[in-house]
């Protein structure tokens, strides 16, 4: 890394026209923290002449966006599109700066250029989508580079029709000088792409904003989505493509012995089977056939090494380890000891959380081909792109800017496409490589084998204990963590400082109530299930052990649960803030009709701060509905306030959905979900009305894509508890009342 | 040799009996607006119709049907986005957008069948289409709107 980075910055600057260019692509690509080279632009200007499969002749405006003749513009995403409107929300600020038309923008996603795409969230190391932080990486390098191309489409402008820039106005996608000239961009593309980058621009006061901040904008991309066109990973078919199934490991870490593949090769349109370092490979000529033959094989698997364990076992032993004294300390404030001993009362409460498949609804795929000139071109949900060129360079033995990454827009993630291996993304690369490169090959995933091949939200068991004062204060708090680190033995191994995956622990360590005492601590353990983030990662677990307990301690104390939480808080914090907006939304101190229940919570996760008022219907059989859902969102700016409101609802959805009924347990070291008949996320009979307030802010945007899940199962449990009278403490809920 | 009608054109196929309508219209006619979910009839993004009732194209196999057979391509015969993909556009609802065309099939054959569905009509129909993205809120709101739209025209 180091050796390249460094002659990236001793790349001889040509002229000076080169050096202004390098100034400005620096202050682009790094946030004006580092100089980057002239190379980005030869880079970007390759992709350009890519993305012109219409026959239009596109250039490139910096690494960020082409404008073809036609006046099309083209915005170069960094991130990577899943579903949460990133893709969007990057077209936004180009066009708003751009002053574009917003019919002409389309977005591809793109790759292979860290310097210019590297997330700035992640250190501007790696070009990656995660963590919430598309709009935190793009808010001001995709403006400054929609301002940077408007301004050489006005100088091209004002050069040609011999009058001066500042003469020239921008509207939806027109020059127009007062002498009554116009022209759309695509007159000007070509000379403007070919005008020195401006020294620095000036980006537009709040006030000037058509696009930013507007909730009528429709997303781009909303037709495609909607008429059956939109192209995603499954997709693609390439000329000669053959499509592969993966006989996986039963167990995780079980390896192959042997096989017998005899049958299989006689099944009508199986091509090949072949073995692999991730399973068997059966390919065909198309999906059935792979299908057909993967039944047919017959593997014998050494499991040597294999994690065998059942669920209960590996439950047993987190609660036996989470009553011991936690390995590592996340957060140590005052004296907790001392606390608990001089509390009037103290309370204790044990939760338990399963292990959580993604099930995007695009099962996980990727395409492969191996070119005569000896690259290799993947098409694939590339979530860390950089990452999965190397590792595919590394099994075809070519340097990673030989592997050429087609960014496809994927069927949901959640997560589940960022992987440090890269999985099926090197399972595509290792299966063309078995059959000799002779075809591409597409790997595609059948449902099973997304639920089955591991790579979960971790298991968790907290145990929590509170202590309260005379006067109802909490005066000492603990939470030991027990679980899998996601980080450990990955790439971001680095990350984990003093025993402490700080993905295991966000949400419990850096809790916004004033308490004197308090200790957050973590014990990883060791199990053989793949894991990894799943929306919301730590705080999927984090926010629910404490604001649920939060709200037993409120009890305990004899407090309405939101005046308990605001007595700890700032007035003036976006926590507080946030609440006080729920609760006069919900009418939180109106009473509820007959029958009808509601719990709070809060929870900040990636720079953003959610509270939610759940509102829950009882029946006569003791079931419980989820009527609605009062949300406050403190995002910062929201930069499309109808996707902010999008991000909430379905992020309420998929955190309920979790806690009602998604578990995937194993039984000797096998999964036993298979399908979404047993694993079973929230359909729309489950799903509350949900309103959706957005306080209004100044603040550069923060996350928005997970943070509406945390706060989901707190409230509702929080509301379940008013109704029913018990405390939810094991997921899926359901749970709680076998226990 | 079989004969499939699909979306109004009649197509020449060469394949299995009992290979699922899916991969036939995927894989063999490259129709690829259905799309596969789960194989097993649960998610529902594979629903197409079949003499205008929609069933799960993951677990129809081709042998098996002689109908015509409609798919999200197949809404819009003159190009012209169908009053409930309008809705859908109108309210916002796509987010990955992948299950979408399964929703609108199941929420158009619902409103032919009860024009002006309940809440619970809506429930009940739609319940059988997954959506991880958690549009639900608006494609309820879709329909009411298509269907406002239907009882205006």
């Amino acid at each position: 890394m180091i050796p390249k980075l460094m002659q990236s910055l001793v790349l001889p600057v040509a002229n000076a026209k080169a050096s202004r260019r390098q100034f400005m692509l620096g202050a682009l690509a790094a946030g004006g923290g580092v100089a980057v080279g002239y190379h980005i632009l030869a880079s970007s200007t390759a992709a350009a002449s890519e993305t012109a499969a219409d026959g239009n002749k596109a250039v490139a405006f910096t690494p960020y966006l082409t404008i073809d003749n036609t006046g099309k513009v083209m915005v170069l995403s960094s991130q990577f599109e899943m579903g949460q409107g990133s893709y969007n929300g990057l077209a936004t600020l180009v066009a708003e700066e751009l002053d574009a038309d917003w019919s002409s923008i389309d977005v591809q996603g793109v790759a292979g250029n860290v310097k210019a795409y590297g997330n700035v969230a992640f250190g501007g190391a790696i070009q990656g989508t995660g963590g919430s932080t598309s709009m935190v990486t793009s808010w001001e390098r995709y403006r400054k580079a929609g301002a940077a191309a408007r301004a050489m489409l006005v100088a091209a402008a004002a050069s040609e029709w011999g009058v001066q820039p500042a003469e020239i106005t921008v509207e939806n996608g027109v020059l127009a000088h007062p002498s009554g000239k116009t022209a759309g961009f695509g007159a000007f593309a070509a000379k403007a792409a070919a005008m020195p980058l401006p020294v620095d621009v000036k980006l537009k006061q709040p006030a000037d904003w058509k696009l930013i901040g507007n909730a009528k904008l429709k997303r781009f991309d909303s037709t495609r989505k909607t008429n059956g066109t939109e192209q995603y990973t499954i997709d693609v078919n390439l000329p000669g493509m053959l499509t592969a199934v993966m006989i996986h490991p039963p167990m995780f870490g079980a390896k192959v012995k042997s096989f017998d593949a005899a049958a299989a090769r006689s099944v009508k349109g199986v091509v090949d089977v072949v073995e692999t370092p991730r399973g068997i490979a059966v390919v065909g000529e198309h999906m059935w056939a792979a299908i057909k033959g993967r039944e047919a094989v017959k593997v014998v698997w050494d499991d040597t090494d294999a994690e065998k364990r059942s669920t209960p076992e590996l439950m047993a032993m987190y609660k036996d380890l989470a009553g011991k004294a936690p390995v590592a300390i996340a957060r140590k404030d005052g004296d907790v000891d001392a606390g608990f001993a001089a509390a009037a009362k103290v309370i204790e409460a044990t939760f338990e959380f399963p292990y959580l498949a993604h099930s995007a609804m695009e099962p996980l795929n990727a395409v492969a081909r191996r070119n005569e000139d000896g690259t290799l071109e993947i098409w694939g949900g590339h979530q860390f792109p950089d990452v999965y060129q190397m590792l595919a360079g590394q099994i075809v033995g070519i340097t990673p800017d030989k592997v050429q990454l087609h960014v496809m827009k994927t069927g949901g993630s959640f997560g589940r496409r960022a992987v440090f291996d890269g999985d099926v993304v090197v399972e595509s690369v290792y299966v063309a490589k078995a059959i000799g490169f002779r075809a591409p090959v597409k790997v595609q995933w059948t449902r099973e084998d997304d639920m089955r091949a591991g790579r979960y939200r971790p298991s968790y068991v907290h145990t929590l204990k509170a202590g309260i004062d005379g006067d109802g204060k909490l005066v000492a708090w603990s939470d030991h963590i027990v679980g899998q680190s996601i980080m450990a033995k990955t790439a971001f191994d680095g990350m984990i400082q003093n025993g402490v995956d700080p993905t295991s622990v966000e949400g419990a360590n850096n809790l916004p109530y004033a308490i004197p005492n308090q200790t957050v601590g973590l014990t990883s353990t060791d199990v053989g299930v793949p894991v990894l983030w799943w929306r919301s990662v730590g705080s999927t677990h984090t926010a629910f052990a404490a604001e649920t307990f939060i709200d037993e301690i409120a009890e305990a104390a004899g407090r309405d649960p939101i005046e308990y939480r605001l007595s700890m808080l700032d007035p003036q914090s976006r926590h507080a803030v946030v609440l006080k907006l729920a609760a006069e939304k919900a009418e939180w101190t109106k009473p509820l009709p007959k029958g009808r229940f509601r719990g709070v919570s809060v929870a900040e996760s990636f720079g953003s701060v959610v509270a939610q008022i759940a509102e829950v219907s009882t029946d006569d059989s003791g079931g419980i509905k989820v009527e609605r859902v009062v949300a406050a969102v403190d995002c910062g700016l929201a930069v499309n306030p109808d996707q902010v409101r999008a991000q909430v609802e379905g992020g309420i959805g998929f955190g309920l959905g979790a806690i009602l009924g998604e578990e995937i347990t194993l039984t000797s070291g096998k999964v036993d979900q298979g399908n979404f008949d047993v694993y079973t996320p929230l359909r729309i009979d489950a799903m509350p009305v949900v309103e959706v307030h957005i306080l209004a802010s100044a603040n550069p945007p923060s996350g928005i894509g997970e943070p509406g899940v945390p706060p989901i199962g707190p409230a509702v449990a929080n509301a379940v508890y008013k109704a029913l009278g018990k405390r939810i403490r094991t997921m899926p809920l359901a749970k709680s009342f076998n226990a | 040799m079989m004969k499939l009608n699909v979306n109004g054109r009649d197509h020449e196929i060469e394949v299995e009996p009992e290979m699922p309508l899916l991969w036939v219209l995927r894989d063999e006619l490259s129709i690829l607006g259905p799309k596969f979910g789960c194989g097993i009839a649960q998610c529902g993004a594979c629903t197409v119709f079949l003499d205008g009732e929609p069933v799960r194209s993951c677990s129809v196999t081709v042998g098996e049907i002689s109908g015509a057979v409609t798919t999200i391509e197949g809404l819009m015969p003159d190009g012209r986005m169908h009053p409930v993909q309008q809705a859908w556009l109108d309210e916002q609802v796509a987010q990955c957008g992948y299950c979408q065309a399964g929703q609108i099939m199941t929420a158009v054959a619902l409103l032919e069948a009860i024009p002006n569905p309940t809440d619970e009509d809506i429930d009940n129909a739609m319940s059988g289409n997954l959506c991880r993205c958690g549009t639900y809120p608006r494609i309820r709101a879709a329909i009411r709107r298509a269907a406002s739209a239907n009882a205006g025209a």
